[in-house]
């Protein structure tokens, strides 16, 4: 926290490296200094307390997608967190890093942003909390002052009869989502929506809540026609760059296609105890 | 930043004193000042994998961390695979399976596989397809990699009985 505050813009906080090195490597990204976190055993941890799982920004992502208690509580973020890159770099790549890095086809920011996440941030002046639809500001751009380090995320656990879903496109196994899909579904006895988190990543600088969808499917079942109306209301819902390489019409059928495979999987994984 | 910094650097269970600049890749330092050139230096941002190594027993990308971060962790290179001599089940399978054309991929491929296998002993074939992809291989087509790592858990499985 004092290497943070004497240099402020001149320091980076470098957690695992799997991001922040390569820009370096190619001199996308230049700091004067960098201050390692590695080190700080301290943030890395999984704590489950009333309701909340509070996970240590240090936690690699390889923890994140097999700790029993991720599993357990937060089903969705651990199925995300094991789509990261690759194996190896999930032994290195950290939930904090990946978060304050904010790629926009990344999955963490994703997953912290449907499921409502705490982001919690220290520096030599104190804590400050901020919620995760606010933390991301644009494309690798997010809410966290220079001297402040992110030290840990606060998700509220996943009921256990939630169904839920995580999907994505990308070109090659363990490249960036062209477009992905992260869905946490709760039904009412009738086998109504009772509530719906909507989240969808990749198609715009920062990850969204699609909040008319999620509206348009409370009080109704789930059957084939409603999932077929909500996904081509996501894919019209969504406003994507068009460039040569990725046509926004092709971003909008990705949509579509994941909406649809995720409201379907939601549904299966309704009432699942684990 | 300029200067270089004294750190001592465990490698294969030997410890190194080495002079380096704090910006130094641990890739580099490995191959440069500690003649260890199994480590082969690929893309430099962690696609291809040929730098995998292991840090405290989990592959790394050994150009994606600077040397001087890792005083006080134990590192393992290919190096230390076969030291004695002979081939781990691995290496053997390769060999046995036409796993490596040209073998630049293939000491981070051992890598990876070392720490996966040790925690995954039974893998399927997707689940080791999965894995490999973090290693790219421009001889082989992967098919044979696929079956030289499959024969070797088999192996370390039968070995492990024994």
């Amino acid at each position: 926290m004092a290497l943070m505050a004497r240099f402020g813009t001149e320091a980076k906080p470098i957690s695992g490296g799997q991001s922040l090195t390569p820009m370096m490597n190619m001199r996308i990204a230049r700091p004067a200094h960098l201050v390692d976190l590695n080190d700080l055993l301290e943030l890395d941890f999984i704590r489950v307390a009333d309701g909340v799982v509070e996970i240590g920004a240090m936690t690699r992502h390889a923890r994140v997608a097999s700790a029993p208690e991720v599993v357990r509580e937060l089903p969705l973020l651990a199925e995300a967190a094991n789509t990261i890159g690759h194996y190896a770099i999930r032994q290195r790549g950290t939930l904090g890093g990946s978060l304050v890095h904010a790629d926009p086809a990344a999955q963490l920011p994703l997953i912290a942003v449907t499921l409502g996440a705490e982001i919690v941030l220290k520096s030599v002046r104190g804590l400050r909390i901020v919620a995760a639809q606010d933390f991301f500001l644009s494309i690798m751009t997010v809410d966290i002052a220079e001297d402040e380090i992110l030290t840990s995320v606060r998700f509220p656990a996943m009921g256990r009869s939630t169904g839920w879903a995580f999907d994505l496109v990308s070109r090659r196994r363990g490249d960036f989502a062209m477009a992905s899909v992260a869905l946490a579904l709760d039904m009412d006895d009738a086998g109504r929506v009772s509530s719906l988190r909507f989240g969808i990543g990749g198609v715009s600088p920062v990850p969204a809540r699609l909040e008319v969808v999620e509206q348009a499917a409370f009080g109704h079942q789930l059957q084939a026609g409603m999932i077929a109306a909500l996904a081509a209301q996501a894919s019209a819902e969504i406003d994507p760059e068009d460039t040569p390489q990725l046509p926004a019409t092709y971003l909008r059928e990705l949509v579509d296609l994941l909406s649809r495979r995720s409201l379907k999987k939601a549904t299966e994984t309704l009432g699942e105890t684990v | 930043m300029s200067g270089t910094k004294q750190i001592f650097l465990t490698v294969n269970g030997e410890t190194h004193e080495v002079s380096v600049p704090p910006r130094k890749l641990l890739v580099d330092v490995l191959r440069d000042d500690l003649h260890l050139t199994g480590t082969h230096t690929g893309c430099e941002h962690g696609v291809c994998g040929a730098c995998t190594i292991l840090v405290d027993g989990q592959p790394a990308r050994a150009c994606l961390s600077y040397a001087v971060q890792m005083e006080g962790h134990e590192l393992r290179t290919i190096e230390a695979m076969a030291a004695d001599g002979e081939l781990k089940p691995l290496q053997r399978a390769l060999h046995e399976e036409h796993g490596l054309q040209c073998g630049f991929c293939t000491a981070g491929i051992v890598m990876t596989f070392e720490a996966y296998l040790r925690d995954n002993p039974e893998p399927t074939e997707d689940e080791v397809r999965d894995v490999l992809s973090g290693n790219l291989c421009r001889c082989t087509g992967y098919q044979n990699i696929v079956s030289a790592v499959l024969k070797a858990a088999s192996e370390m499985r039968e070995e492990a009985q024994v």
